[in-house]
């Protein structure tokens, strides 16, 4: 263990910088996936064919192909944005494919004469997803949510190896490759550790939400 | 169906021009390295194990333009594997018997000490950390830490001015040593940019997201051929990187004959270097270095 305590200054930089990554991923995918699936829902068919391809699009190309075009293609645009705002982008816009269909699947868990009913009292689509569908599909939705926003978590890893640098992934990275230290202990007893500290976290937090957002139906 | 062979030829066709033209520079035959005749080693010793054997496990980068390249053919060319066949021939092992394993640098270590491989070849610098887990044959080479920029940047003119220009941004590779000297050279640690591999590097320096690649000049001179007169290398080499053979730790004799076998071997070393790192303009061919003691 003496590997890490040796460098824990190194380790707690590392923590720091995965967990801006994951914090900045979180509150762009979040909005962005529910407003997907608003569009995925929504009557408007143009809006629906756009909601498809966006789901279809970024959920089926792995992230590290995202991250190419974030980091290299869109500079090749003539967007020159720091590493750090490429590689959050990347990572929101896979992810919120993934946050899109789970929301979607809650929708769809809710019976659709509650829609019916919504729109009798004379709510419009928004006022009725916003009011009455969403409230109720949000229950369903913590735990398949959770798993997703667990693997963002775990893929800020991969964010850390395009141009960015210094996250946890990193650091096990350099103080294996550049400083010599032993594989083992450096990921087993920093990398690993760094990473549960924080997805445990999000595990027990969503547990919590689960339960107060539990209602017998 | 009919559509798909043509696509099928069509593409076939493709493949076949590029490995023709591919084959086409290849007029640099590297030299093949004298192979001893059953030598002798006394028993008990690695060189006795290794010759008895009749191959030689060598790790080696295969991603390294000049030093350890795997071409397309699935052989592994550059000066690092030229070392390597001079080492094997003196055990009378010729070079088709030797096992290259490719070895990236965070493993470097850990295959020597796991006996996955008698000896690493794989732009290895000479460190106090990396010895206390394995020992160094060597030095073979002395590389040097450069800075290349866009042809058109006059504000970088070397190291220094990185810390003059504090938005300057600076691109090495993850885990590599000129990546922890750079460090010294900067005004804040964000003036770092770090990839997996020296390629990203010139792509993001063509793009204009990083002002600066930092590593050994001889990588740098590689990127620097390549560009058409994009990039340019500026200041002096700031750095000593003495690259030296990994051997298992404490392994004297293995050393003794590694240092011996070089020094015999001169002119392959320096055949070695010219038709492999030194094809590329603006280097040198360097001597042999003075070899560190054997421990």
């Amino acid at each position: 263990m003496s590997p890490v305590f040796d460098n824990i200054d190194l380790f707690v930089d590392g923590f720091l910088t995965s967990l801006r990554i994951i914090l900045f991923a979180l509150a762009g995918a979040l909005p962005l996936g529910v407003l997907i699936a608003a569009c995925r829902v929504s009557p408007i068919p143009p809006l629906r064919a756009f909601g498809t391809f966006w789901v279809t699009t970024f959920r089926n190309t792995p992230l590290t192909v995202v991250l190419v075009f974030c980091a290299f293609g869109l500079p090749e645009l003539g967007i020159n944005r720091s590493f750090f705002f490429f590689g959050v982008l990347g990572l929101v816009l896979y992810t919120s494919a993934f946050v899109c269909e789970a929301v979607r699947s809650g929708i769809n868990s809710v019976p659709a004469g509650q829609a019916e009913a919504a729109r009798s009292i004379g709510l419009n689509f928004t006022q009725g997803l916003r009011f009455v569908v969403l409230p109720q599909a949000l229950r369903t939705v913590v735990p398949p949510l959770g798993s997703v926003l667990i693997a963002m978590m775990k893929n800020s890893a991969v964010v850390g190896a395009f141009g960015v640098g210094g996250d946890l992934w990193s650091t096990g990275q350099r103080l294996t490759s550049a400083l010599g230290y032993e594989t083992l202990p450096i990921f087993v007893g920093g990398v690993a550790v760094g990473y549960l500290l924080i997805t445990l976290t999000a595990g027990a937090l969503l547990q919590v939400l689960e339960r107060k957002v539990a209602i017998a139906r | 169906m009919q559509f798909r062979r043509t696509a099928l030829v069509a593409t076939l066709s493709v493949v076949a021009l590029t490995a023709a033209a591919c084959g086409g520079d290849d007029d640099s035959a590297a030299p093949t390295p004298e192979v001893a005749d059953a030598p002798e080693f006394e028993a008990g010793t690695t060189m006795a194990r290794i010759a008895e054997a009749g191959t030689i496990r060598v790790g080696t980068k295969f991603d390294q333009p000049g030093f350890g390249l795997e071409n397309l053919e699935g052989e592994v060319e550059g000066f690092d594997v030229e070392i390597a066949k001079i080492i094997a021939g003196a055990l009378g092992i010729a070079e088709d018997d030797i096992d290259f394993q490719q070895t990236p640098s965070a493993v470097r270590e850990e295959v020597l000490e796991g006996d996955e491989v008698d000896m690493v070849v794989a732009t290895y610098t000479i460190n106090d950390t990396r010895k206390e887990r394995i020992s160094f044959a060597g030095p073979y080479y002395t590389a040097g830490q450069q800075i290349m920029v866009a042809s058109d940047n006059d504000e970088i003119d070397g190291p220094d001015a990185l810390r003059d220009n504090p938005d300057a941004k600076v691109c090495s590779v993850t885990g590599s040593t000129p990546a922890e000297q750079i460090t010294e050279y900067l005004a804040s640690p964000d003036q770092l940019v770090l990839f997996d591999e020296y390629s990203q590097c010139a792509d993001s320096l063509s793009n204009g997201q990083v002002d600066a690649v930092t590593t050994d000049n001889v990588i740098l001179l590689g990127f620097v051929a390549d560009s058409d007169g994009e990039f340019k290398l500026v200041g002096e080499q700031f750095t000593e990187e003495p690259y030296g053979i990994g051997i298992p730790k404490g392994d004297v004799e293995f050393c003794e004959f590694i240092h011996d076998t070089l020094r015999e071997n001169e002119d392959a070393y320096t055949e070695a270097w010219e038709a492999t790192a030194g094809q590329v303009e603006g280097t040198e061919t360097p001597e042999l270095p003075e070899f560190d003691e054997c421990a």
